[in-house]
């Protein structure tokens, strides 16, 4: 804990002659007190100059002690300074001339800061917190607590630099040193002071885990081309980026000064700082909510559906989809921006998927309902189940990002199986397909097929079909059981695709054999965790 | 739009009384379509052809030699190694087993290679009228 003594008075007065605010030159004096921060503005420019004037004072009888409740300081220094414009809101107004001498400060509105641009200043300020709450409690949330960030321009680390270099040259004529990370950084300050009121007028903590942002990007056009300078200096740190505005980039920038002489730096960069006439503006205030999981397993009854929307062209070919029955109530309840549907695998549009469905997850993108009981999604479910009869779901529920990586395990190990109504040119009989439910482990060689040749690579996949069982059904027809091993292409494994799968149903029966009809009987996955509805 | 190649209804290895004795896909010194590599979705590598382009020659057993053109544009992907070591296949089933190449033509050059063929029931017609202005 410290404040401010005798050796930082020559740093106090040379970084206000030169236009920086209260709170930056406690920074840089190394302050780490977060409650002195957050005293009133005009209060600590005051104080500032209080302890400017007391050059007879010994070290203890500091002015900036910590333990004093500020306001009893205030009516002590009221008393001996006379009169004062005090406003009580802590809004900034007029400050008085530092008269120590040869530099004389314009009696007239608060100077913007030249090392933090008003960030220290305006922007910790009630106005400007009630300004952000306005705004979060317009975009309707629903949160328990948020993390507050913020982008600052990046001239900012290049001013900083130039009010450090400084600060440590009067330092090293005294005879000390200062390194820069002995320095306060200007967001944490910044966040020392604003968190605090954010959480009380949002009525929620701060926490640095918070899935629910808060974002401020702040912007300086002013002074905007004062980093141009880093980029002939360090022409390796600035490449230009595709889809950004800008290559002065806060990230380049701060490579770049890291990389920089120091006497190549203040060849082109004043120090001190310039004088801003304005501002920085607040450019953009925003809210966004960290993604939320929804799983489940989906059943389908249509013939006709496709898992994803089905257009080519502009065109739909196909009336809705899979993810778009299940995904529009979501979307609706939880007041998201979008979605992103992900199942374990996947079925043609003529295939059924029987059983127990198969494993799906949905994130729901910036949703702004986050909290729903077991209940509500009981409730939700059956909503979904009687808007359609097309699709059915079960086992609905919130997970983690995490588990989508389970389901995806399931797509390429888990078994399958399937039912399957097989034509036959040639006639059959019983004891002609019998044979088939003895055969184990059957190892299948598949070309890519033909139907989807033109999206995938040629390739052949060794697949094994674990175990079939037939059904006859007359001459011509039969229903085969299978269980096979993840990613075996069952309608080519009946056809033969034109001898590219071999062997297949046609060849084992010496014949020519087609599948009229395919259900997914069982997704031998167990996950989600079943519920019971 | 995948293409597949196949021998005519009409083509003469497919008349009764013809047995095949060899074939070929060894089409010049410098190109063997056998030879064909692709890789990737966008099936890199493949030998291009044109509507001429030979894909194979088969010899029959009464010594007439044929050769078989791809008839479309497009990126080989395969050719069908099975009628190799099986050319029955190739007289019994000619359209499904017995097919003779795979090829991928453009994308932007799908619909013109789809319209410069004739349907099923237009080719019956030019068979029909072979069959009359001979007799």
């Amino acid at each position: 804990m410290s404040s401010l003594t005798e050796k930082d008075r020559p740093i106090v007065q040379l970084l206000l002659n030169t236009g920086t605010c209260p709170r930056c030159i406690l920074r840089f004096c190394c302050v780490g007190s977060q409650m002195l921060y957050r005293h009133p503005y005009k209060d600590l420019m005051k104080d500032l100059k209080e302890f400017l004037k007391n050059n007879q004072e010994k070290e203890d009888t500091v002015c900036f002690d910590v333990v004093d409740p500020p306001c009893k300081r205030i009516r002590l220094e009221q008393t001996e300074e006379g009169t004062d414009d005090l406003n009580h809101n802590g809004a900034l107004q007029q400050i008085p001339s530092v008269n120590d001498g040869n530099t004389a400060m314009e009696n007239s509105a608060v100077k913007v800061c030249n090392v933090c641009l008003g960030i220290l200043q305006e922007f910790c300020e009630a106005d400007f917190v009630k300004k952000v709450c306005q705004k979060v409690n317009s975009a309707d949330y629903q949160f328990t607590s948020f993390v507050f960030s913020v982008s600052l321009p990046p001239q900012l680390s290049v001013r900083e630099r130039a009010a450090w270099l400084l600060v440590k040259q009067e330092m090293r004529n005294l005879g000390l040193s200062l390194a820069k990370d002995d320095i306060v950084q200007l967001k944490e300050a910044y966040k020392w002071i604003i968190h605090p009121q954010l959480s009380e007028e949002l009525g929620v903590p701060a926490d640095g885990k918070s899935l629910f942002e808060v974002s401020v990007v702040f912007a300086h056009p002013e002074t905007d081309e004062e980093c141009h300078f880093l980029a002939t200096a360090c022409p390796d740190c600035f490449k230009r980026a595709k889809n950004k505005q800008s290559v002065f980039t806060r990230m380049a920038v701060i490579k770049a000064l890291e990389k920089i002489k120091e006497d190549d730096f203040l060849k082109h960069f004043p120090c001190p700082p310039s004088l801003p006439k304005n501002l920085c503006v607040a450019v953009e205030i925003q809210c966004n909510n960290g993604a939320v999981f929804v799983a489940g397993r989906y059943n389908k009854y249509s013939r006709n559906l496709p898992q994803t929307p089905w257009i080519i062209d502009g065109e739909r070919k196909l009336e809705s989809s899979v993810e778009e029955l299940i995904s529009e109530h979501l979307m609706a309840e939880f007041k998201a921006d979008s979605f992103n549907f992900s199942s374990s695998g996947r079925e043609d549009v003529d295939v059924r998927t029987l059983g127990n469905g198969r494993p799906f997850a949905i994130e729901l993108v910036n949703p702004r309902r986050i909290h729903f009981t077991a209940e509500e999604m009981k409730r939700l479910q059956q909503t979904i189940n009687n808007s359609s009869d097309k699709i059915q779901v079960r086992d609905l529920q919130l997970v983690t990002r995490s588990a989508i990586g389970r389901m995806k395990e399931g797509e390429e190990e888990k078994t399958k199986t399937y039912s399957a109504l097989i034509w036959t040119d040639k006639a059959i009989q019983k004891e002609d397909i019998a044979f088939l439910d003895d055969i184990k482990e059957l190892k299948l060689d598949q070309k890519t097929p033909l139907r989807v040749l033109h999206r995938r690579p040629l390739a052949v996949r060794c697949r094994i079909i674990h175990t079939m069982k037939s059904e006859y059904i007359d001459e011509h027809h039969f229903r085969l059981h299978l269980k096979t091993q993840a990613g075996t292409y069952i309608k080519e494994f009946v056809h033969g695709d034109f001898g590219r799968t071999k062997p297949n149903i046609g060849s084992l029966l010496n014949r020519t054999a087609d599948i009229l009809e395919l259900d997914v009987e069982s997704v031998d996955v167990d996950w989600p965790p079943t519920l019971d509805n | 739009r995948i293409c597949v190649i196949t021998l005519a209804e009409a083509h003469p290895l497919l008349q009764s009384g013809k047995t095949i004795k060899s074939i070929n896909y060894q089409i010049s010194a410098n190109c063997s379509r056998l030879q064909n590599k692709v890789s990737g979705k966008s099936k890199r590598g493949a030998q291009f052809l044109t509507e001429l382009a030979p894909l194979c020659r088969i010899s029959s057993s009464d010594g007439e030699e044929y050769t078989i053109y791809s008839c479309i544009r497009g990126r080989l992907i395969e050719v069908n190694e099975n009628i190799l070591s099986n050319p029955a296949i190739l007289q019994e089933k000619p359209s499904t087993e017995g097919y003779i190449a795979v090829v991928l033509p453009k994308f932007e050059e799908s619909k013109s290679v789809t319209q410069g063929l004739l349907t099923q029931k237009e080719y019956r017609e030019v068979l029909l009228k072979r069959l009359n202005s001979s007799s």
